[in-house]
């Protein structure tokens, strides 16, 4: 049943303006894809094209080895889950999750057979004759997951699914997905912008960035090893602390200090540190750097403190548990070192 | 003045006496407003109840004595009964309504979702269509219709309306499909629709306040109109209820005013009655089509 799907030199150009550059992918059967990226990184405008909603101007889209460009949206036995949900506000969620089976002209037998299937999956049957309207965020979502599940596609197409929902919804319907992708096994495209979604339900996380890919890999490959500042920035929250230093031998100079990174740096570097890689107890790793608190918060199970360091570099760094750390004093800053990131001056991981 | 907390407390509360009293005012002004715009349509309803010999002799909209002379008169005074008019209005009006219903909602959605080459241009022209006056076209117009042997059919009269003719509606519909949710047809694409079957499926059940909004005004221009009949229709059994008012009154002959204005008032009420039907479909239109996300 699952599907594989392959990118081959993918563009995509609106008039003079090229969006998408070229993307290479391979999505292997029954893996959860996730694409994620700022804004306009065309992450969307990827899975239109994989969709069918969108032409695509060069490059070749393969499904299961065969062709796709040219085949119309209805043939490619993909479902898509909007992020409106774009259910017909005029249809009863029955006729909903049918006029697609309708369409296909499916004898009503199976129609209602599948509908059933779908909603004692999505645990909605209660909801068979209410409109649209009548349902609320979460009950909308599941009937937009529903009228993908009964064409029985052998792709399922999500676009920001989860943005319109309250934030204890979201996590809910995540759950929910990531469950539905265990029992039915399709190969699954999610696109977010939300990197915790993207880590928490992906096998496989694509990040893009102005229409090209920066990394490709496993979540926990993304947030240990990423392949350039970008993605270092943008995977892992909160955001990883970047501080200017220099390379002389084995060692870097940063915030007033040196710390021995054991690898041979040279000139301007970045050093990449996770705020909860930083300690604050004294013998756990090196000195990083004697940092000003700025502020805390105390979040219950972590406490996050915003700092500076001696050359005015901004610092976060995430405790475990509730600490009392008064603000304007100084503390002192530790680092395993294995777990320092180094980047050159173009970015690129060191 | 400040309290103990020094905020300033605003003591302008109006006394329940004026209040009652700008109230009453108000009442009174819109009322006499009232009257004064619904004075000529009372006055019609009144002398169409007259005897006829004091239709012209009294401004009251209660007459003396009532009767249903001018009706019956009306009715059945002229060569063609007056039923035969309201036939040949019906059958024009509604085959419009249907005609520009139908195709103007078709070429809103070719201009709203669809692409094609020279969308722009053509919809430029729609729009050009919306600030030539009537009377530029005409000529042109009866000259086509002539040439067809058209003339004395309801067919001039009926057909443009098949076939998008009228760039209002057309805009009117655009701009309303425009507001629905591009994913919708997305979504009807991916369930396998095609362009017709999205519009038929989808956009149509979604646009009842604006087919309404189109079907009220197109029965009610093409129910008044005067001057289209006048132009194409001249036998008598063909015309319209407008162009049967007309036969009242004569500038050489004797005029029935009794007759006209009882006419007059009949010839309202198909379109009371059309207007309070699509009225009710335009406010559930609106109540049901609710897009919220």
């Amino acid at each position: 049943m699952a599907t594989n799907i392959e990118l081959r030199k993918i563009v995509k150009s609106y008039g003079d303006v090229k969006v998408v550059h070229g993307i290479d992918l391979t999505i292997n059967p029954g893996e959860f894809t996730v694409f994620v990226g700022p804004s306009g990184c065309g992450k969307s405008t990827l899975l239109r094209m994989i969709a069918g909603l969108e032409p695509i101007t060069g490059g070749e889209l393969l499904i299961d080895g065969e062709r796709m460009n040219e085949v119309p949206a209805a043939r490619r036995g993909i479902a898509m889950v909007f992020q409106s949900y774009a259910l017909y506000p005029h249809m009863n969620v029955y006729q909903n999750l049918a006029f697609g089976l309708e369409t296909a002209k499916m004898p009503k037998a199976e129609i209602a057979q599948r509908v059933a299937k779908a909603a004692a999956i999505l645990k909605i049957e209660p909801l068979l004759q209410r409109k649209p309207k009548q349902l609320s965020g979460g009950q909308r979502q599941r009937v937009a997951i529903g009228r993908a599940i009964v064409r029985e596609p052998r792709i399922f197409l999500f676009d920001e699914p989860l943005s319109n929902l309250d934030a204890e919804l979201r996590v809910q319907m995540r759950v929910e997905i990531a469950k539905l992708h265990n029992d039915l096994g399709n190969t699954m495209i999610y696109v977010t912008h939300d990197q915790v979604e993207a880590m928490t339900m992906a096998d496989k996380i694509v990040v893009l960035r102005a229409g090209v890919i920066e990394q490709v890999g496993a979540p926990l490959e993304l947030y240990n090893s990423p392949r350039n500042l970008f993605v270092a920035g943008f995977i892992g929250s909160p955001k990883m602390n970047f501080l200017a230093a220099t390379g002389s031998g084995n060692a870097v100079n940063v915030a007033g200090g040196t710390i021995d990174v054991g690898r041979p740096t040279t000139g301007t570097v970045t050093l990449g540190v996770r705020p909860e890689h930083i300690t604050l107890a004294e013998g756990s790793g090196v000195k990083l750097a004697d940092v000003r608190v700025d502020l805390v918060e105390s979040l219950g199970g972590q406490t996050v403190i915003y700092a500076t360091t001696a050359d005015n570099q901004p610092i976060n760094i995430v405790l475990e548990g509730q600490r009392d750390v008064a603000l304007g004093t100084m503390v002192s800053a530790h680092i395993d070192p294995a777990r320092l990131h180094l980047f050159n001056a173009e970015g690129n991981i060191v | 003045m400040s309290d103990a907390t020094g905020l300033t407390v605003v003591t302008g509360a109006v006394s329940p006496t004026r209040k009652r009293l700008t109230s009453i005012l108000i009442h009174v002004a819109l009322l006499s407003a009232s009257v004064l715009m619904l004075y000529p349509l009372l006055w019609l309803l009144a002398a169409s109840f007259r005897p006829e010999n004091e239709i012209f002799t009294s401004a009251s909209i209660i007459p003396s004595s009532w009767s249903i002379d001018s009706y019956i008169r009306g009715w059945n005074g002229l060569r063609t009964g007056f039923g035969t008019f309201y036939l040949n209005s019906f059958i024009i009006s509604g085959l419009s309504v249907i005609g520009n219903v139908m195709a103007c909602s078709m070429a809103a959605y070719a201009f709203a979702r669809l692409e094609f080459k020279g969308k722009n241009f053509w919809f430029a022209m729609m729009l050009m269509t919306l600030m030539l006056p009537y009377q530029v076209t005409l000529i042109p117009q009866y000259v086509l219709f002539r040439q067809l042997g058209w003339v004395n059919t309801f067919l001039p009269l009926v057909v443009p309306k098949f076939l998008a003719a009228d760039g209002f509606f057309i805009f009117l519909m655009v701009q309303f499909f425009r507001g629905l949710p591009k994913e919708l047809d997305e979504a009807a694409q991916m369930d396998g629709c095609s362009p017709w079957r999205i519009y038929w499926k989808i956009i149509l059940p979604l646009s009842t306040p604006v087919l309404a909004t189109a079907a009220i005004f197109t029965f009610i221009w093409t129910w008044d109109d005067f001057f289209g009949p006048l132009i194409y229709l001249s036998e008598m059994k063909s015309y319209t209820v407008m162009l049967g008012l007309r036969t009242f009154t004569d500038s050489t002959g004797e005029s029935d005013f009794g007759g006209l204005f009882a006419m007059s008032v009949l010839s309202l009420v198909p379109i009371f009655l059309f207007f309070l039907f699509f009225q009710r479909m335009l406010i559930e239109g609106i109540a049901t089509t609710g897009m919220k996300r």
